[in-house]
């Protein structure tokens, strides 16, 4: 009989709709009430807004977990403090993620001027100096490290797709996986254990630095790549042999062409990856204070080196210095936000034509 | 007959350099291999008197080492992990759909910061914010051996390095996991919510359940990222040679990515070779991560030949 | 232009499973031959060993003969890509090439061999062709568009004037109209009758009224069991086999008793 009854219930026990909301808000209330208490009878210092936010959560959480137990019942009672947990999860996830970008754009506008982009730090103790050497040396070095990469990624991708079988694809593609784990240090040391051979241990010069970030960014240009090529319905590779055209042909006139919008996007997006790599370059690229435009010769400071040595090696005025810092990485997050915006006008702009 | 000769030409040259761009892959990671085997060896065969000379003695040297390594990695995953699980279902199960797209977009976007940024705003913000908290905990809780004190004045412990590490390696989880979770069979949650589920029983029943394999494959490539990350480390941490658990001390154990960064520079002799050698043990461990994680998606792309 | 294609004991392998066995035709020039049979049956197989485009797939391989105009397309001096500019072939999904306009489209034959074009050359082969293939009205004025805006029975004919552009001696059609509407269908349909006049056609089709309307000689294959080669059953005249068909299985599968 109860069974029966149950069963012909679709009208449960529900919270009216506001519910959620007006319970968080009262729980932050309280809460926030309560520190304020704190701060006034002086227990603490000031109002403590992080405690307030923590106590307030909690008390949101076990609110609604116990009054939705005793109105709707258990199973809708977990499901509405999840919920909770879920969002608390993200909100606080957000936390660094805002903060670092904030302090980073509020801190690195201070030296965002014509100077920083204009002038190297030969010769600069104190203010002043800006990070031009450094931009010179990230263009650079990138560039050598796309131009050894993107050609033998693509390949090395186009080998894998389009030719490979057996035991040597096979072994190309576990090796490659090895190759995305490595640690850019390891990058680092390797390149200089290969050029040290060859020209002793106190070699440090750019295009060192570019063999160390190509052997980071080969593996993400030959993966992102094969995805694309995979992509490429294989009608279309037919139609262009039925047409009496070579294969090599066919890859380059057809299959190429059509997933060159992915591809392009993939090599803007490990560009983005390898220009913030600083370990390596600290290793064979070494430091530098003056403009540098030779690849082959000499120290070459990059952007990420720059950032980290105007923290690390400070002068006498250390606030300078810091600034010049948050610049540093300031610029840095904007170029990778123009490199992964570059990439998705690509994609835009290049998608095969009149495909829905 | 002539066009035909040169289609065959080209076709060979083609393919010889596609083949020749995969043979470079082989050979540039067997280069690796032996030019940090070839750099390290005098460190591992000289004798301590030797390896003393010049600063360091290697054996004994390397254990603190991967201690710190793997300490400061396991710690930020111990961060990273649920709230990367968090946000990952918050994004793909809970949040209004226009809002999931641009959150996506968004920690895509922080994967590729800099880790040098991180490092940054590790020791110049984060440090001291959280001086604080780390007086509170050893006043209060500093009975329990993980907070032991005396506390650290500077805030560049342990602790602050796991923080920052884990804030790097969160939006690379995310983004793995969230990918894996869009993609439960809509018949999975379906036929979960035709049985009456709530939302958190249809996660709990159809969405974890299917990317329980992603979640791990995900947290070992977080895992591997954390262990080798060398900036963000060397910028924070105040380091030390030791062993020890306790989280909020002057005193930490270093790891081995940012011990190479930070003695490289005035390394000389043998002690470059050490250096050399430690990076190869860094190499291997990351190694063996990356394997277990290759391990884990090869067995669900098994599985999941059968949806 | 058009010209006789004879196969003579052919055998086709998949790696070591025997697809096709011990098939023996002729077909004439300036006719249209049809391939019928149940699915698996190997027609398709065939149909791509005609211009080596069973090459494509890894494994694939053949024993036995198959000549055009006298010539075994599988002597060793032979190129296989020199083939296909002699055989053309039209897929059983349009498949224009997504990058390139309706004009660029046709032209692909020609501009993907590095060959060169003039301008006033390059415009009357694009109109020689779409006209070729009865699309021309239809698209004169947008052949800067690309070709995968055109309605699904516009792309197949896309892909016929593109195959004509390299004027080929022989034209294979793979299930031509098994993704297209009735309209369409019946738009390639007439177009085969007209090309037939230029070219020798083979089609395979698993629509026998298809067969029947448009096909001068029809080949039925069968296949005895899943596992099993499939085999030339016989070719005929199309009235014949239609009519009065000598093996009973031929006048099984065209009555509707199986496949």
């Amino acid at each position: 009989m109860t069974l029966m009854s149950e069963a012909a219930v679709i009208q449960g026990r529900t919270l009216p709709r506001g519910f959620a909301w007006t319970t968080l808000v009262a729980s932050i209330v309280a809460s926030a009430a309560i520190f304020l208490a704190l701060a006034l009878a002086q227990v603490t210092p000031e109002f403590n807004v992080a405690g307030a936010a923590v106590v307030g959560a909690i008390l949101y959480l076990v609110l609604v977990g116990v009054i939705s137990r005793l109105v709707e019942g258990r199973r809708k009672s977990i499901d509405r403090v999840m919920a909770g947990v879920i969002t608390a999860a993200f909100l606080i996830a957000l936390i660094p993620l805002i903060s670092l970008v904030a302090t980073t754009a509020a801190d690195g506008i201070n030296r965002f001027d014509m100077q920083f982009f204009s002038s190297s730090m030969r010769n600069v103790v104190g203010a002043g100096g800006g990070g031009l050497h450094a931009i010179i040396g990230t263009l650079l070095v990138t560039g050598a490290a796309t131009i050894i990469s993107v050609p033998v990624g693509i390949m090395t991708a186009i080998y894998l797709v389009e030719y490979g079988k057996g035991r040597l694809a096979k072994s190309i593609t576990f090796l490659i996986d090895v190759m995305t784990g490595i640690p850019s240090i390891v990058a680092g040391l390797f390149a200089f254990a290969l050029f040290a051979l060859v020209f002793g241990p106190g070699i440090r010069f750019g295009i060192g630095g570019a063999v160390a970030l190509s052997l980071l960014m080969i593996p993400v240009v030959v993966r992102s790549t094969e995805e694309m090529l995979k992509l490429v319905p294989n009608e279309l590779r037919e139609a262009s042999f039925a047409l009496g055209v070579p294969k090599w042909l066919t890859i380059v006139k057809v299959v190429l062409p059509t997933a060159i919008a992915g591809i392009i996007t993939g090599v803007m997006i490990s560009i983005a990856r390898i220009i913030g790599e600083t370990a390596p370059l600290l290793i064979i690229a070494g430091l530098s204070t003056s403009m540098n435009y030779d690849l082959f010769s000499e120290r070459m400071t990059t952007l990420p080196v720059f950032v980290y040595t105007q923290y690390t090696i400070q002068g006498a005025d250390a606030q300078a210095y810091i600034d010049r810092a948050w610049t540093g990485a300031l610029v840095l997050i904007i170029i990778v936000l123009l490199l992964n915006l570059i990439a998705r006008i690509i994609a835009r702009v290049l998608a095969p034509k009149g495909s829905r | 007959m002539t066009a035909r000769a040169k289609a065959r030409l080209g076709d060979r040259v083609f393919q010889a350099a596609a083949m020749g761009a995969g043979l470079l892959i082989l050979v540039a990671l067997a280069a690796v291999a032996i030019f940090l085997i070839a750099k390290a060896m005098p460190a591992l065969v000289a004798s301590p008197e030797e390896l003393k000379r010049d600063g360091t003695d290697f054996w004994p040297y390397v254990p603190p080492l991967i201690f710190g390594t793997v300490w400061a990695a396991f710690l930020a995953l111990l961060f990273a992990l649920p709230l990367a699980v968090g946000i990952a279902l918050f994004i793909s199960h809970y949040a209004p759909r226009k809002l999931a797209q641009g959150l996506g977009y968004a920690i895509d976007l922080l994967a590729a910061i800099p880790s040098v940024v991180y490092g940054l705003w590790g020791i110049l913000v984060l440090a001291p914010a959280v001086r604080p908290l780390y007086e509170w905990l050893v006043n209060n809780v500093g009975w329990f051996p993980l907070f032991a004190g005396p506390v650290s004045g500077t805030g560049r412990t342990v602790l602050t390095v796991a923080v920052v590490l884990a804030v790097m390696i969160l939006p690379i989880i995310t983004a793995l996991c969230r990918e894996v979770f869009l993609q439960t069979p809509p018949l999975h949650e379906e036929a979960a919510l035709a049985l009456g589920a709530t939302r958190w029983e249809v996660v709990k029943m159809a969405v974890l359940p299917f990317g329980r394999a992603g979640i791990i494959s995900a947290t070992m490539l977080g895992l591997g990222r954390a262990l080798g990350e060398t900036m963000a480390v060397a910028m924070v941490l105040s380091p030390s040679i030791i062993i020890s658990f306790a989280l909020l001390q002057s005193q930490n154990p270093t790891t081995i990515a940012a011990n190479i960064a930070l003695k490289f520079p005035e390394a000389t002799g043998l002690g470059i070779n050490a250096l050399i050698a430690t990076g190869l043990v860094l190499f291997a461990i990351t190694f063996v991560v990356n394997a277990l994680a290759r391990v884990v998606i090869n067995r669900r792309k098994e599985f999941s030949g059968a949806n | 232009m058009s010209k006789r294609i004879e196969v003579e004991n052919l055998n086709v392998f998949y790696g070591k499973f025997l697809a096709v066995e011990g098939v023996s035709l002729t077909i004439e020039p300036r006719t249209v031959t049809a391939f019928i049979g149940p699915s698996g049956c190997g027609k398709s197989t065939l149909l791509r060993t005609l211009n080596r485009m069973h090459e494509v797939i890894p494994g694939a391989r053949v024993d036995g003969r198959v000549a055009i105009d006298g010539k075994n397309l599988y002597d060793l001096d032979v190129d296989p890509v020199l083939v296909r500019r002699q055989v053309g072939m039209v897929f059983q999904r349009p498949n224009p090439f997504p990058t390139m306009s309706i004009k660029e489209n046709v032209l692909a034959g020609v501009k993907l061999n590095n060959g060169r074009i003039s301008r006033s050359d390059a415009d009357d082969l694009v109109e020689k062709s779409l006209k070729g293939a009865n699309l021309w009205k239809e698209v004169k004025d947008r052949l800067d568009r690309p070709g995968s805006s055109l309605s699904g029975g516009q792309q197949q004919r896309l892909c016929i004037a593109r195959a004509i552009a390299v004027s080929p001696d022989v034209l294979l059609m793979d299930e031509p109209c098994s993704a297209l509407d009735p309209i369409s269908t019946l738009a390639i349909e007439d177009l085969i009758e007209e090309l037939k006049r230029d070219y020798t056609i083979v089609i395979v089709t698993h629509n026998m009224q298809q067969a029947s309307r448009v096909s001068d000689r029809t080949a039925f294959f069968n296949i005895a069991g899943t596992g099993l080669p499939g085999r030339l059953i016989e070719v005929d005249d199309t009235a014949t086999i239609f009519e009065r068909p000598t093996e009973k299985s031929t006048e099984d599968y065209i009555s509707g008793r199986f496949g």
